[in-house]
């Protein structure tokens, strides 16, 4: 095993990129996730890599889709303003089934919000976040450990499903420092990108990225195709974690930051002598629906944990049983509105049954 | 028997969506050309726009990236710094290039990126109907500006040949036209200078290209060319506003 | 065991190097840690905050709503936060910047070690956070002082190694501090 390193959520962020092959990274500076394009513009450019700083968050992903296409590892990285002005770029990726991969640190909003820890980008993140209807991938860290192996993880799910991926973080996984083992890639069998731009030879197909779809059928074709897609996707590839669940009474279910946090409390309730179990999803999209299907077989109350007025809880609510009780503690984002793991202990006890 | 004249191998052998009178088609045919004369077609990517141009792929025989709208050269650069050993091009019509793409062309030739741009000057949106575009002429009726533009409310019309020229970045920034054999055969040259310039990896090459749209000026074939010549050419006049290589 | 401390005061007092520190010295012990620097309109009123968990497992809740040791290096910090600690805690207060005589705050210890004046009578005031850290070993019992030694290489840049006999006698003086008394 390597020697543990004690680095901050966004630099392993960055370190991972690097680890996974990144060739091209493309950022606008924004608070809390600066770090990423200071650590890329350090270390970036002596593997070979390109490191840009854009005039704008609309021409980094621009620059995204633009190195993607040509079939290069290619990363950018924002909060909350800058991953609306992304939106764009995002959309067009999706609709030319190119990978990419986005990190988004959370702050808050709506508009220029503030800079501390938010889960209010969750109905971006998770929905889509552009026009036209499509989802990404999000991932959801909640160590440094996790902001390593899942960044590693989004560019392998990437390419494999040709769907941009998300790393969706807030300020506390980001700017928090943890002891982390810095991993060496995983080995994971990639197709070839053959559909990459890459100058078309003699006897050789055109390459053409496109999302502009206006043959008879294309489009709707399209459509279902990444319907099913996603279907593969959720069957495959859904991550989470459970924490004492075999027994438990009660379910928090937290994701990220909130989940850290939680997972204290449960420890609290524990000792306390109540029987609650942690749900953690690790895949936002595609959320680990039959898991909470499964859980809410046996257990009938969950209580679900935000920063925000409750995004996550809509899925929550979609996955479990009908006859499940899914109770709800958020702090909506803002200035010390962190909750504590006493405090979301108090809420434990309101709700045991 | 020799044959003098042919279609460019860059350029497919399909009939293009373009209306009568139209110039985007002998427009594409020069780029092909110089991508030809270069012997470059298997390393060259083109980076569509949206608007009349954005069916590049349909035409050209090289691999294409479609761009959202007024973001090729932002799409170029990426392109082009993942695959620096390839020829990179876009081509791009008014609106894109010089109403919403403002902000990714100026920073893309400020960096200097190594690739070509074609920027199609026909002083209208052409694909969504004729509206007002950043190149309008003071005066110049379109379905946006139905009294003529009016400069005081709307600005004065992009000259982006000029204006790109005074950047550092920019090695190379001229203005053709192809509206007559003359222009034509000076567009061809000055084209092929700007692809010299990425072949030799010289620097960020800008062509502004004035081009007739007769069905969106309400005018035949010949009084589009007409108008070129009277009002355009007068306006954004043919120069090489920067040779920096003296290529 | 899980561990967790609450350092705070105003920044220059090198409240954020203190939790670097202990978090070095935790890795050190085989421990995982995570290090949690405070944000909050605080921040912007000049003070620093961090919040560092150690533990053999998981460290679980970066985020500390009641810490079990406070180091509170300013009035401010104090009179804010010194009444955070848990039942059963320990505030270690720089009393030579904390009126803390006669204050008592039920069911926490109080603990007063004059960090300024120590670090001045060794020649440097900056080197208040290493006396706050080595008071905080000895007193918790939670990490060796030879290993906030040790952690003294990781969190000094290389240019700085010469000051590590400076600072290891700071470590020293708040750790003889705390166990006099």
């Amino acid at each position: 095993m390597s020697e543990k390193i004690f680095v901050k959520g966004n630099e392993a962020v960055a370190m991972a990129a690097i680890e996974a092959g990144l060739r091209c990274y493309f950022g606008y500076p924004i608070t809390p996730q600066s770090d990423i394009p200071e650590y890329l513009a350090r270390e970036l450019p002596k593997t070979g890599g390109t490191f840009i700083q854009v005039e704008s968050e609309i021409g980094a992903i621009n620059m995204v889709l633009g190195a993607s296409a040509a079939g290069a590892r290619a990363m950018t990285s924002s909060s909350g303003p800058g991953i609306s002005l992304k939106q764009e770029g995002i959309s067009y990726m999706a609709g030319s089934e190119l990978p990419g991969v986005i990190v988004d640190i959370m702050r808050q909003g709506p508009g220029l919000g503030g800079i501390d820890a938010s889960q209010a980008d969750y109905w971006q993140a998770t929905r889509g976040g552009g026009h036209g209807g499509y989802r990404i991938i999000v991932l959801a860290p909640a160590s440094v450990q996790e902001m390593y192996d899942l960044t590693m993880r989004a560019f392998d799910l990437s390419d494999l499903y040709r769907i941009p991926a998300m790393v969706l973080a807030d300020s506390v996984i980001g700017q928090m420092k943890e002891s982390i083992v810095a991993n060496p890639r995983p080995e994971v069998d990639l197709p070839a990108k053959e559909w990459a731009v890459r100058g078309r030879r003699e006897g050789e197909p055109q390459n053409v990225v496109k999302s502009l779809k206006l043959g008879d059928g294309e489009m709707e074709a399209f459509h279902w195709a990444m319907h099913d897609r996603y279907k593969v996707l959720a069957d495959r590839e859904s991550l989470w974690e459970e924490i004492q669940t075999g027994d438990a009474e009660l379910i928090v279910t937290a994701f990220g930051s909130t989940a850290r946090i939680s997972r204290t409390a449960v420890d609290m309730a524990r000792e306390a002598g109540l029987k609650v179990g942690l749900m953690r999803p690790i895949t936002l999209f595609p959320f680990p629906s039959h898991a909470y299907l499964a859980l809410s077989q046996r257990c009938k109350r969950f209580l679900d944990i935000e920063l925000s007025t409750g995004q996550m809880i809509d899925d929550v609510r979609l996955s479990v049983a009908r006859d499940t009780e899914v109770s709800f503690y958020g702090r909506p984002p803002g200035a010390g509105s962190l909750p504590t793991p006493e405090e979301i202990f108090q809420q434990i006890r309101k709700v045991y049954p | 028997m020799n044959q003098v004249f042919s279609r460019p191998i860059s350029l497919k052998d399909v009939q293009t969506h373009f209306c009568p009178g139209c110039q985007h088609g002998a427009i594409h045919r020069l780029v092909a050309e110089a991508i030809d004369d270069f012997g470059i077609r298997e390393r060259t990517i083109g980076i569509a726009s949206v608007g009349c141009s954005v069916f590049l792929y349909s035409y050209f025989d090289v691999d294409v990236v479609e761009s959202p709208h007024g973001r090729a050269p932002a799409v170029a650069t990426g392109t082009k710094r993942a695959r620096p050993d390839r020829i990179v091009f876009t081509y791009q019509g008014d609106g894109d290039l010089a109403a919403i793409g403002t902000s990714e062309i100026i920073h893309a030739a400020n960096r200097g990126e190594a690739i070509t741009v074609i920027f199609v000057n026909n002083t209208t949106y052409g694909m969504t109907g004729g509206q007002m575009a950043p190149t309008t002429l003071p005066g110049q009726k379109t379905s946006t500006s139905p009294e003529g533009r009016d400069i005081s409310n709307d600005g004065a019309p992009f000259k982006m040949a000029e204006l790109l020229s005074n950047l550092d970045g920019v090695a190379f920034s001229a203005r053709v036209a192809v509206n007559s054999p003359k222009n034509v055969l000076q567009a061809k040259k000055i084209i092929n200078t700007a692809f010299r310039y990425q072949v030799e990896g010289k620097g960020f090459a800008f062509i502004e290209v004035l081009s007739a749209c007769p069905t969106n000026w309400g005018m035949n074939s010949l009084q589009a060319n007409q108008r070129l010549t009277d009002e355009m050419i007068p306006y954004f006049p043919l120069n090489v506003y920067k040779n920096k290589g003296n290529l | 065991m899980r561990h967790d401390v609450f350092i705070a005061g105003y920044g220059g007092q090198g409240v954020l190097m203190a939790g670097n520190l202990l978090s070095y010295a935790a890795i050190h012990e085989g421990k995982n840690v995570s290090f949690l620097p405070a944000y909050g309109v605080e921040k912007r009123g000049g003070s620093a905050m961090c919040t560092v968990v150690f533990a053999d497992g998981d460290t679980g809740s970066p985020v500390v709503g009641h810490p079990s040791v406070s180091l509170i290096l300013n009035q401010l910090s104090f009179d804010k936060y010194a009444a955070m600690v848990r039942q059963g805690g320990t505030c270690i207060v720089n009393s030579s910047l904390v009126e803390c005589g006669g204050v008592e705050l039920s069911g926490v210890e109080i603990f007063c070690v004059p960090m300024n004046q120590i670090a001045l009578d060794l020649g440097d005031v900056r080197m208040v956070n290493m006396v706050a850290c080595g008071a905080y070993a000895a007193r918790s019992g939670a990490l060796a002082q030879s290993s906030l030694e040790e952690a003294l290489k990781k969190v000094l840049p290389e240019r700085n190694h010469r000051l590590i006999p400076g600072n290891i006698k700071a470590i020293e003086a708040g750790a003889a501090m705390a166990r006099k008394q």
